[in-house]
């Protein structure tokens, strides 16, 4: 098994000193072996891997977008050592069987821990209960079940999830969208939608749906996430459940920390994402919500597509944007730059929460004992996104070109080092 | 910048034209004057004053816009489109002079010549400028004209006229001394 | 201006250069001057991914009166079949060297996108993109209103134009309020809510839900088609409850101001949006519409092919 002394890294807080890496978890000082490896990490930051319970890898099906390899060399890129995947995959994973697929791909690949989400319901038709305690009780392990890409719309068959994960402290991670007020709908419904004649998205169609279901879950006493809040209102709703004290959390993405749908007016489908990119006081609200914690987590929705998928007509592209390769660094612009959260502060919401909501034990922490699931950012470089260079197999970044601090430095996944920046 | 043409000699030339016209056409019974804008049109005007004083009759003055049948347009951003007006509406069997203030090229003059084949048949077309700098890359020449001024192909003559110019005169600039 | 993609792509003086060379092409017209060479070995392809008949027509005959070559595309029902159809159009057409392209399409920003996306190289004129815009309508019906009420020169200040019927879903509504607004025309939309986009405050212009309320004060109305299959979406509950709010008709029409027209796009649903007594009545320019649709693409055509490409300029330096 790998050693390492970790030399001089500052930590979240700032504390200067040494870590030790050894059978894959930090270690005393006293328990390294002698020839363990040095690594000088003067001037870098040493931070708990990052977590991420909201990507889509594309397999099985969707090949030429995403793979569990390719997805997972883009997490440990990104600083991410666990990052969860969404069902909406061909077939869909729905049973005990798909959820087992995929986590045994990420297992073989080693690179970061992958945790499938299944679907709520039957082929995330909405309609039937999908088996989610066989998905439960697979090697897979399930815990969070969501139909991302389409809403739980049906209130009944939300409410019989809810109930239902209960039996093993299961969570359901809600994509609000009211489908009749979004049939067709390309951006969000405001004074841009009306300008370009792009078919709008109203708010109301996320919010309506949050402020249901936080009422269900308060009804039924179980945990429900709301994926991707972003809207003002939507935080709103949250704020208020929380002070109620309704088992809700809620993550935002770190395109609608930064992105409004003033892009839109390019027409360029790279910014065409679901939920849309909102208004600028939706995305000062949505940075409030996350600085005050009624918003939990940073989760990226990276949802990574064919070239051909995105370079078509707005109508005919596809919703998504990847995002694991940027989200540090678009979250630490936002959020610390601007003095809205410390940089521990902002490492809880995409490390420490994260792996507490999935309850993914092996990540959050860098204390003794803990896994050795970390990474190592040069919080005073800067980089500038290259599409071409980013590990993703897809190339949809709404980001190129853009020149962000924090650079991630090398990736270690229990123990190993799975990612290492190419020096320029 | 040397001048040229006073505003007497302007006058005298445009009045002696006039007359040169008359004569050739035996009277203005059936003359359509065209100028063609910017200054050929109040050339134009003037002649047509002028023809009306001698001949004690009424003749109007039209203009003829070729903007849009240059063979320059493409070395050029769009021009704006100036008025075509046709005194009595048709050229058709008239004896149509066309007058400009520079003969130089050609080229406009072929543009007009287009123009007119667009619009009807004339009996006769003629031409008729206030200077004729030479330089020809036509095989067009003039019926009348106001001042013959040898030049070489930097210089550049330029035509002042008071309905837009406050003054009256001919001037060449470009010369070396 | 390099393109015509939305009427945001001139300014005020651009815009009333296109209508006075429409107005002189279309003076020239009168007197017997059918066609011109200054397009000659200049290609423009209509590329209609929609149907639309009258608006091709219209480009099509402005394009030959200028001598340039046409050549018709209809690329039907291949509209939104999953991506990729536009962009492979746009290279093929740059492979056979097409000057301009006149773009019809059913999605919103087409146009910006052939334009934008460097698929081809040519001059891109917008003829309607899904419910965005539709210029050189705006700009015809601009022309038609400063015809009938200004003489054909300037701008359109002191004037009050009403539009009428679905805002919502109207590329012609877009363009016009936009265009109509830069040239210093008041502009109410009049319309029930279900047909008024969110977010039309930022816009500058009235609204209102009652046509009686205004149609007193308007010097300009004009009548928006509507398009059936909305009823399904609950825009409004039926043909007969739209025509008897926001119909035009003679009764209406009574109210008017003396020197006031009725304008429609085209194609119109008479007995639905306007009665065929309004249609056919004397404050009705709709036929003239489509004459002047001519004119005001010669205009835009000359405008923007006429002169030289940028390639060309570069080389130049001949005398005159």
């Amino acid at each position: 098994m790998n050693s390492y002394r970790i030399k001089a890294a500052s930590d979240s807080n700032g504390k200067v000193g040494d870590h030790f890496v050894s059978g894959g978890k930090f270690v005393k000082e006293g328990e390294l072996a002698n020839d363990a490896q040095v690594i000088d990490a003067k001037g870098l930051t040493i931070l708990p891997g990052f977590v991420d319970l909201h990507t889509h890898l594309r397999e099985p099906g969707k090949e030429d977008a995403e793979t569990v390899l390719t997805g997972s060399m883009a997490a440990a890129a990104g600083g991410f050592t666990a990052i969860s995947a969404m069902p909406n995959t061909l077939p869909v994973a729905d049973t005990a069987g798909v959820v087992e697929q995929v986590y045994r791909l990420g297992k073989h690949h080693g690179i970061c821990d992958v945790y499938p989400i299944g679907a709520v319901t039957v082929g995330q038709r909405g309609q039937v209960l999908a088996e989610l305690s066989a998905m439960n009780q697979s090697e897979a392990g399930v815990r969070i079940f969501s139909d991302d890409g389409y809403c739980v719309y049906d209130p009944l068959v939300m409410r019989r999830a809810l109930e239902y994960v209960k039996t093993f402290d299961g969570i359901i991670a809600q994509h609000a969208q009211d489908p009749r007020l979004t049939e067709d709908s390309q951006m969000n419904e405001g004074e841009v939608s009306a300008r370009l004649g792009l078919k709008g998205w109203p708010a109301v169609a996320e919010e309506a749906v949050i402020a249901r279901d936080v009422l269900l879950a308060e009804h039924v006493d179980s945990r429900l996430h709301i994926c991707h809040v972003t809207t003002a209102g939507g935080v709103e709703i949250v704020r208020n459940a929380k002070r109620r004290g309704i088992m809700v959390t809620a993550e935002v993405t770190p395109h609608h920390l930064l992105l409004t749908d003033d892009l839109a007016e390019s027409y360029n489908p790279v910014y065409k994402v679901n939920p849309p990119l909102r208004t600028r006081n939706d995305v000062q609200a949505l940075r409030e919500g996350l600085a005050d914690g009624t918003i939990d987590i940073i989760a990226t929705d990276h949802a990574p597509h064919p070239h051909e998928s995105k370079d078509c007509e707005w109508d005919a592209a596809a919703f998504g944007m990847i995002g694991l390769e940027t989200a540090f660094s678009i979250s630490y612009q936002v959020m610390v730059e601007t003095k809205l959260l410390t940089l521990a502060q902002l490492v809880d919401r995409l490390s420490k929460i994260p792996a507490q909501i999935g309850r993914y034990e092996d990540h959050g922490s860098i204390d003794e004992g803990m896994a050795a699931n970390f990474t190592l950012a040069d919080l005073g470089a800067r980089w500038q996104v290259e599409r071409s260079k980013l590990e993703s197999k897809s190339r949809n970044t709404p980001f190129d070109g853009l020149d962000l601090p924090g650079v991630i430095s090398k990736t270690f996944h229990n123990g190993v080092l799975v990612y290492e920046r190419k020096s320029k | 910048m040397s001048v040229i043409l006073n505003s007497g000699e302007i006058s005298r030339a445009l009045r002696r034209i006039s007359h040169e016209i008359l004569e050739r056409n035996h009277g203005s019974e059936n003359l359509v004057l065209l100028g063609i804008p910017t200054r050929g049109a109040y050339l134009s005007q003037r002649i047509a004053v002028a023809i009306c004083e001698i001949e004690k009759t009424t003749l109007e003055s039209g203009t003829l816009d070729i903007t849009m049948y240059r063979d320059d347009l493409r070395l050029k951003t769009p021009r704006t489109l100036l008025p075509t007006t046709i005194p009595g509406g048709s050229i058709d069997g008239k004896d149509v002079v066309l007058i400009d203030d520079v003969f130089y090229s050609g080229r406009t003059i072929r543009a007009a010549l287009d123009a007119l084949n667009e619009m009807g048949r004339p009996k006769s077309v003629q031409l008729a400028v206030l200077i004729d700098r030479g330089h020809r890359e036509l095989p067009i020449r003039a019926d009348f004209v106001g001042k013959n001024i040898p030049t070489a192909k930097e210089e550049s003559v330029r035509v002042h006229l008071s309905e837009i110019d406050s003054v009256d005169e001919v001037i060449i600039e470009g010369r070396s001394l | 201006m390099k393109h015509l993609l939305s009427i945001n792509d001139l300014s005020k003086d651009e815009a009333i250069e296109i209508l006075d060379t429409a107005a002189e092409l279309a003076r020239l017209a009168e007197g017997a001057v059918k066609k011109f060479p200054t397009l000659r070995g200049r290609t423009v392809v209509n590329l209609f991914f929609e149907d639309s008949t009258r608006t091709r027509i219209s480009f099509e005959a402005a394009a030959k009166r200028l001598s340039a070559d046409v050549i018709n595309f209809a690329a039907k029902g291949s509209s939104l079949s999953k991506g990729e159809s536009l962009k492979d159009t746009a290279l093929t057409l740059q492979a056979m060297g097409a000057d301009a392209v006149v773009i019809r399409h059913s999605a919103s920003g087409a146009a910006h996108q052939l334009a934008k996306q460097e698929w081809m190289k040519g001059v891109v004129i917008n003829a309607g993109d899904g419910t965005h815009e539709h210029p050189t309508q705006a700009l015809l019906d601009a022309f038609t209103i400063r015809r009938h009420l200004k003489g054909s020169e300037g701008d359109l200040s002191g004037i009050k134009v009403g539009i009428v019927g679905d805002i919502l879903h109207s590329r012609v509504a877009r363009s016009n309020i936009l265009l109509l607004k830069k040239l210093g025309a008041e502009v109410v939309l009049i319309a029930p809510p279900t047909l008024i986009p969110v977010g039309v405050s930022q816009w500058g212009v009235d609204v209102s839900y009652s046509l009686d309320d205004q149609i007193k004060s308007l010097e300009v109305i004009i009548v928006l088609r509507v398009q059936k299959e909305r009823m399904n979406d609950l825009y409004f509950p039926t043909e007969r409850e739209y025509a008897r709010g926001y119909g035009l008709n003679s009764e209406r029409m009574e109210g008017m101001k003396d020197k006031a027209i009725v304008m429609h796009p085209g194609p119109m649903n008479r007995g639905l949006e306007i009665s065929a007594d309004s249609a056919d009545s004397a404050r009705s320019v709709i036929v003239e519409q489509v004459a002047n649709g001519v004119s005001v693409r010669m205009a835009v055509l000359y405008l923007l092919l006429g002169g030289a490409t940028f390639k060309e300029l570069s080389s130049s330096g001949e005398n005159l």
